[in-house]
């Protein structure tokens, strides 16, 4: 004790001093790690965010329901062949006609009619503006002017979207409704919220 | 100021300031804590503010009694306070009244800071530690108004958190560890109870005690700005132109507030909910995630910067701009002390050019404030024949001259408070 209480080797007390906070430092940023996690999404939380099963066959030509996934409404539409023709005249009306976001649905919807089977439209039935649920303005004309070939319409701030969910020009939204992924195990039956591996 | 010693004095505080500085306590932060004689209206907001946040924690405290934070529940235990709970109503109209006016005391103190330059060497620290509070209490507010887990609770929630989610890369990510679940739901509440009971209040009290050891450090500025330890009583040491803290203005503040209870309580017992920008209208219905009220604002204290927030057009189709932008209208105001270049201190010695743009500023953020309250379309539309910009409409259009003067006050301070011609700051306090 003596001894080596002459001389302090100053180098190895820095040494040690920094070792042993930089040690602290990391055990400290570890034991954060836990109390981030545990605000994720609890495994209850990811469960009911889970994939929902939805019989198509349930919903008539020409009619639309609601199913709800991860707690937003999801529209199934079975467009009828009236329907699905007024399509393209919108075109050059609409912000984005072609697509261009791709991510507002899966690549395997991503074609003229936005959807897997060209007749069942499935789209989140929340406005891209500020999160409001429009309402289905499915018949033409109507309340909605003479203009109007049918489509959703939005009472928050006026956006309008086609058959399709695409957004008409000089809406507040910016962007198409999202196509949530989904696929079919068999004829009738979609899951929403798994992705379809190819195209039916 | 000097540490003063305790006293020698027998009995029982004897017996304690042997083993605790009370007395020397008492004697540092109160009654022989000198403040400059001169202080006046704006003088009163600092207390009033420390006031009005002791209230908010006792009532706080004996809502949480009664409350509920689970989705299924909350909206009905409010109501169970408001009808069931004896005196509930009152506490939580105590409550809720309060957050409103701690805003306005709060704005009122700032505006005070900006007027008699209050941030200046040697108190930029007083003025971070200021900020820090101001930024932590709008949390604290935006936490608490999810509580009641009405429409406008829930749908504010929804769209605050989805200023998150455009952040570019970590956004969506963000958002999600936010909110705990895919949507604003039971987890949430949950979470924004713990932060607003618990995590922020605990934090500003922290703040709070050091913006006030800040403020005892270096002395209380005051409307002349003049640095009043320069004349000092050669005997005593005493600053010539201060007085104790107590009793003279402990009895003023007392004063101040009465009145402010006087507006307090018939805020509370006449217009509790202040037509509907105290409590918002909508909050009267329980949240539905599925069906979205029609019009969206927050409350009244956050208007300014939610205006700021929309006037910003989506640059390639993100929002993200919007929201850095209304982000930094709050954080300039950690760079005031240092952007202003001015050799005085108040608003009194001050030029033409600062009166100017403090008003200037002034009439923004209020302009601001109201729009925000209302949709963008409040005031109509330009007509489309006129050029550039024909067509859109004009709230929108004042809210960007409007967002613009409000960055321009913080980025051209540098050049007009130099430029700025300032009169001579006399030695001593003026009194009126």
């Amino acid at each position: 004790m003596a001894k080596s209480s002459k001389k302090i080797d100053l180098n190895r007390r820095k040494f040690l001093l920094t070792a042993t906070s930089l040690t602290g430092a990391v055990g400290v940023s570890a034991m954060g790690v836990p109390f981030v996690s545990s605000m994720l999404p609890s495994e209850k939380a990811k469960a009911a965010g889970a994939a929902v099963e939805f019989k198509v066959n349930a919903v008539n030509s020409g009619e639309i329901k609601t199913t709800e996934w991860r707690g937003q409404p999801v529209w199934i539409l079975n467009r009828s062949d009236d329907m699905l023709k007024t399509l393209d005249k919108n075109d050059s009306n609409l912000a984005d006609p072609n697509l261009k976001v791709t991510s507002q649905q899966p690549s395997y919807c991503q074609n003229e009619t936005r959807s897997i089977k060209s007749n069942v439209l499935v789209v989140v039935g929340i406005c891209t503006h500020l999160g409001c649920s429009p309402s289905p303005k499915l018949a033409a004309k109507g309340d909605m002017g003479s203009e109007w070939e049918g489509g959703f319409f939005c009472p928050c701030h006026g956006s309008k979207f086609d058959l399709s969910g695409r957004v008409f020009k000089g809406s507040a939204a910016p962007t198409n409704l999202v196509v949530p992924p989904h696929k079919y195990v068999d004829n009738d039956t979609i899951i929403i919220g798994e992705d379809q591996e190819e195209k039916v | 100021m000097a540490k003063i010693e305790n006293n020698k004095s027998g009995g029982l505080l004897g017996w304690v300031d042997e083993r605790f500085p009370l007395s020397s306590f008492i004697k540092n932060h109160l009654t022989e804590y000198y403040a400059p004689k001169n202080f006046n209206f704006w003088y009163f907001f600092g207390a009033l503010a420390l006031f009005v946040f002791v209230m908010q924690i006792l009532t706080g405290i004996f809502l949480t009694m009664h409350y509920k934070p689970d989705a299924e529940e909350a909206f009905a235990s409010v109501e169970y306070i408001m009808r069931d709970v004896s005196f509930g109503w009152l506490i939580r109209y105590m409550h809720s009244t309060g957050s409103s006016l701690f805003f306005v005391v709060i704005y009122l103190h700032m505006f005070r800071s900006l007027m008699y330059g209050s941030y200046k060497k040697p108190r930029e620290l007083l003025w971070l530690f200021g900020v820090l509070i101001f930024l932590l209490l709008m949390a604290e507010a935006f936490f608490g108004y999810l509580l009641p887990w009405g429409q406008m609770s829930y749908w504010g929630a929804q769209v605050i958190v989805n200023l998150f989610a455009t952040i570019p890369f970590i956004g969506p990510d963000l958002a999600e560890w936010v909110r705990g679940d895919y949507l604003v739901s039971d987890a949430t509440l949950n979470r924004f109870f713990a932060f607003h009971v618990i995590a922020l209040p605990l934090a500003l009290a922290g703040l709070i005690f050091g913006h006030l050891i800040a403020l005892h450090e270096v002395g209380s500025n005051n409307p002349d700005g003049v640095d009043i330890k320069q004349v000092k009583d050669k005997k005593t040491g005493i600053p010539l132109d201060a007085i104790p803290f107590h009793p003279y203005y402990t009895v003023k503040d007392l004063i101040g507030l009465t009145v402010f209870l006087i507006v307090f309580t018939s805020i509370i017992f006449f217009a509790p909910e202040m037509g509907g920008y105290f409590l918002e209208h909508n909050n009267f219905v329980p949240a539905n995630p599925l069906v979205t009220p029609d019009h969206i604002a927050p409350v009244w204290y956050f208007t300014p910067f939610y205006s700021i927030l929309r006037a910003v057009p989506p640059i390639m189709g993100s929002q993200f701009p919007g929201v850095a932008a209304m982000g930094l209208s709050v954080m300039i105001l950690f760079l005031v002390p240092w952007l202003d270049k001015s050799p005085v201190r108040s608003i009194r010695y001050k030029g033409k050019l600062f009166k100017k743009w403090l008003t200037a500023f002034v009439v923004s953020f209020l302009v601001l404030g109201y729009l925000g309250t209302e949709p963008s379309y409040v005031w109509g539309q330009f007509s489309s024949a006129l050029p550039i910009i024909g067509g859109g409409d004009i709230a929108t259009f004042a809210a960007r001259i409007f967002t613009i003067i409000y960055f321009l006050f913080f980025i051209l301070m540098p050049i007009y408070s130099k430029k700025d011609v300032t009169k001579k700051v006399p030695n001593r306090v003026t009194m009126p």
